[in-house]
């Protein structure tokens, strides 16, 4: 439940960074300007794309794998569970590789990228914590 | 049952969250629809005019965008780099509208000045839209820069200048003053930030998208067919 609802709260953060990046929106609400220079660096994008739409992807399948493993048929299995594990974890080193850009390269901070950044760093302890009581059930 | 009524409300706690957040996400889309747009007076709009900026299109175009930008301005960049073409090819081009780039280097900018001298002694040379695209597309390798003046010399030269002149219009920063009064008029108009946009009577803050700029082209040129 936990993951679903932060993958859901990650994917409209990614939705409104990808139409932003798509011209669709105004200014985009960021306090310190950050976030523009971010996202108008060469680094804002990711073979082709966007790295935004790569955020849309990434935590639409974190959502679906959420909502999958919560059916009663998959409640008992470890398979959601582990994709979740792997999906998250890299979320994590991809948000890691970012936040490594925008700390020692661009040297400028996006706040909704850190956002995201919690939010990815939060789904992953979560799986993690979900795997292992999966591994070691109490009852 | 209970596990059952838990699933009800968690379903119904994610619509609200995607709720919020679609909405939240539709502000920020009608915002850019002319929302803190002002009328800019006719007496207010006649006390200015001394300070002619940058133009591309026909004079005998019937609307005149004005956007007024700082080039260390990212909002300002985004625009230069995702709007302005779309602009350029179907509003200017087929003689809808010219465009007018009018100065306004914001103080809280350290490099913004150097970059709207360089462009405007570009503009000496008739290569000012070269170098605008210049300095908004490499905005982000300049505006931090300690010392930004060599990097305005490599575009310089990378767009074709006469160097020797470039230099010395850098050096003596003969356009400073003409600067200072496209700052004086853009603050007499009531331009606040960048970018903003005038068209007609009609002054609207923020990068706006193409389709609300073609929005207040028509609007003005509506209004000056009556």
């Amino acid at each position: 439940m936990v993951t679903a609802a932060l993958s859901l709260i990650g994917l409209l953060v990614a939705v409104y960074l990808s139409l932003w990046k798509a011209g669709l929106l105004g200014a985009i609400v960021c306090g310190t300007g950050g976030c523009e220079t971010v996202q108008l660096s060469e680094y804002a994008d990711f073979l082709g794309l966007p790295v935004a739409f790569f955020g849309v992807g990434g935590y639409l399948a974190i959502f679906v794998a959420s909502l999958v493993g919560l059916q009663p048929r998959w409640a008992d299995r470890s398979g959601p569970t582990l994709l979740l594990l792997v999906l998250s974890g890299l979320g994590v080193a991809f948000t890691a590789y970012l936040t490594y850009l925008e700390a020692f390269v661009i040297r400028a901070w996006c706040r909704w990228c850190l956002g995201s950044a919690a939010i990815i760093g939060a789904i992953f302890v979560a799986s993690l914590v979900g795997w292992r009581a999966s591994r070691h059930p109490t009852a | 049952m209970g596990r059952a009524m838990n699933m009800k409300l968690f379903y119904l706690a994610l619509v609200g969250i995607a709720a919020v957040g679609v909405a939240a996400i539709w502000g920020a889309r009608r915002s850019i629809n002319g929302a803190g747009a002002t009328s800019v007076t006719s007496a207010a709009l006649a006390s200015v005019g001394e300070y002619e900026g940058f133009v591309l299109g026909s004079d005998s175009a019937p609307v005149e965008i004005v956007e007024f930008a700082d080039f260390q301005c990212p909002a300002c960049a985004r625009f230069a780099i995702l709007t302005a073409s779309d602009v350029k090819a179907r509003l200017v081009e087929r003689g809808l509208a010219r465009l007018r780039f009018h100065d306004f280097p914001l103080p809280n900018h350290g490099n913004a000045m150097p970059a709207h001298l360089a462009a405007a002694c570009a503009g000496e040379q008739d290569e000012f839209w070269a170098m605008h695209d210049q300095l908004f597309y490499n905005q982000g390798r300049w505006s931090r820069e300690s010392r930004p003046a060599r990097r305005f010399r490599e575009y310089a030269r990378a767009i074709g200048l006469e160097m020797g002149q470039f230099d010395e219009c850098m050096k003596s920063e003969r356009q400073r003053a003409r600067l200072e009064v496209a700052k004086a008029e853009a603050t007499a108009l009531g331009v606040g930030s960048t970018p903003s946009f005038l068209v007609g009577d009609v002054l609207v803050p923020g990068a706006l998208p193409y389709d609300s700029l073609k929005v207040l082209v028509e609007k003005a040129a509506g209004a000056a067919a009556q």
